[in-house]
């Protein structure tokens, strides 16, 4: 089959590039350094030895990969809001000056308040803890994609205008064949952005706000990663925290990966050639 | 071979001021010259001069503080319409090309009718291929604009212009950022496409060469505010090529003009104009 030849052929490539490595002999010093740390009794973080053993216990513990999905299913949950709320909000601005002269001043109020400074207030005014970490998760990717239309359709060559105008586009067709796919180059960076806003939320918010009430499989544990890291340090558990950090990181990256992936496929014409 | 008998804009008085009546700057003043029906009109002038201001003001992008422009026998702006509404008799190849990167070389050259309206969507890629053939550059059809020349970006510009059949084709210093080389084949592709075409080109450029060798009439303007200072009449034969360069007659017209135009650099270089 040729697509499996091309990944033979393109992961024989990777190993044969300096770059790929660069990276990898840089991660095996670190992971070394940190093993003598470790057992010198430098640094009390747990040393990667213990961290591997205790990921392999937990590997198979429904608990832990349960805890991965509850903080999935609500980072995804807010980013989707955000993206779904936050397009059409920010090309609304950048569309009307009057909508923005309306929204902009409220918004630039609020932006400067840190997700996490909501966690009490959602958790009041939500109906269930879910959704009060949700709403936080929410707000953590919301204002870095508005942020990021408005600035994008803003920026927009007036020449593309200009030109779309004068071969008779109506204003119907400004927007969707000009306004629209100038801007989604600047959404795919809000979105790559926001997303990572969110698993840093998340994890936060599930530490305050203690989990959530879908915590109810494997006990405490299944209150999301978040809870997860403080659930362990609660329990003493010091390679479960590095296990949980580790867990978001990988998280994090997965995310952003696959959205830059995403990204890439709407914007055909930005590919390198 | 379509031959529009029509397609003159007659620029009459045409004063345009930035700012206010008394303390703005005056960019064209007291503008009077033709441009005649399927010509070449070139506009030269030092950068800064105004001569951007006047295509805007045809192309509908600004409005025009006094006088009149006609297109044919319709009032593009004068008294009670100082902005003319852009529309695809005019159409506009920018200095920078204003290709849109989002869509492909086809796509763009099918914009105008799609839009319009004009043409079903099938239609227009049938249509868009065809002119792109034309101009030999069929092979581009599925490129993106940042994957081609700017040269050839020049020229897909061009064919997605004569798409709308425009009456008028405004040319901003399209060779403007290519080298001389590229340039001069650029000038006998779009004596190609007037050849075939025969339609009205009005050509903003500060290279008199390239003025010479493309205008049926050179429009030397000062520099601000701007208003022609000579018109030159070139009669050399269409279709020309590149050995029209070196003829005697060529040589004649530039020395005749060159000038001119060294003067008004000369003004707006001591004024500060800056190239932008």
């Amino acid at each position: 089959m040729t697509g499996t030849a091309a990944l033979a052929e393109r992961t024989y490539q990777l190993l044969l590039s300096v770059r790929f490595w660069r990276g990898a002999v840089a991660t095996i010093v670190f992971i070394v350094l940190w093993e003598i740390a470790a057992r010198a009794g430098i640094s009390r973080v747990p040393a990667p030895s213990a961290v591997v053993v205790t990921f392999n216990d937990l590997m198979r513990d429904p608990s832990y990969w349960f805890s991965w999905y509850l903080s999935t299913r609500r980072v995804f949950a807010g980013f989707l809001i955000a993206m779904l709320v936050g397009i059409p909000l920010g090309l609304a601005m950048a569309v009307s000056r009057a909508f923005y002269g309306v929204v902009f001043p409220v918004f630039e109020v609020l932006r400067p308040i840190p997700p996490l400074a909501w966690v009490p207030a959602a958790i009041i005014f939500w109906p269930t803890q879910e959704l009060s970490i949700m709403f936080v998760t929410f707000l953590g990717a919301f204002y870095t994609i508005v942020i990021n239309v408005i600035g994008g359709a803003q920026t927009i060559d007036l020449r593309y205008y200009q030109a779309a105008r004068s071969m008779g586009s109506s204003g119907w067709d400004v927007f969707r064949r000009i306004i629209l796919p100038g801007t989604v180059p600047s959404i795919v960076v809000g979105a790559t952005v926001g997303i990572g806003i969110a698993w840093a939320v998340v994890v936060a918010a599930e530490m305050i706000s203690g989990g959530g009430s879908a915590g109810s499989m494997g006990g405490a544990k299944g209150g999301g990663l978040g809870f997860f890291i403080w659930n362990s340090y609660v329990g003493g558990s010091y390679t479960q925290i590095v296990v949980g950090m580790i867990s978001i990181g990988v998280a994090g990256y997965i995310s952003s990966a696959a959205l830059r992936k995403l990204g890439e496929m709407v914007t055909p014409w930005l590919r390198e050639q | 071979m379509r031959r529009p008998s029509k397609g003159e804009i007659r620029i009459a008085n045409v004063v345009k001021i930035y700012g206010s009546e008394e303390v703005g700057i005056r960019a064209v003043d007291d503008c009077t010259f033709d441009v005649p029906a399927g010509k070449i009109t070139v506009v030269v002038g030092p950068s800064g001069c105004g001569k951007t201001t006047l295509l805007n003001a045809i192309a509908g992008f600004h409005s025009i503080t006094s006088g009149t422009i006609h297109l044919d026998d319709l009032m593009l702006c004068g008294p009670g319409r100082a902005q003319a509404d852009p529309g695809p008799d005019r159409i506009v190849v920018f200095q920078n090309g204003a290709l849109f990167p989002w869509k492909t070389i086809v796509e763009n050259v099918a914009f105008g009718p799609i839009v319009q309206g004009r043409l079903p969507r099938k239609e227009a890629f049938d249509k868009a291929r065809r002119m792109l053939a034309e101009s030999g550059l069929h092979n581009l059809e599925s490129n993106y604009p940042g994957e081609i020349s700017s040269g050839m970006r020049r020229r897909v510009e061009i064919a997605r212009a004569l798409m709308n059949d425009p009456k008028v084709l405004l040319l901003d210093e399209p060779y403007r950022a290519l080298d001389s080389l590229t340039k001069s084949v650029m000038h006998e592709a779009l004596l190609e496409v007037f050849d075939r075409n025969q339609v009205t080109i009005f050509f903003i450029t500060h290279d008199l060469e390239e003025a010479i060798f493309l205008g049926h009439r050179v429009v030397i303007m000062t520099t601000r505010p701007c208003r022609p200072k000579k018109i030159l009449t070139v009669d050399i034969p269409h279709p020309r090529d590149y050995s029209v360069l070196t003829a005697k007659r060529f040589r004649e017209y530039l020395d005749e003009t060159v000038e001119a135009v060294h003067e008004e650099a000369l003004k707006a270089f001591a004024a500060g104009e800056r190239e932008r």
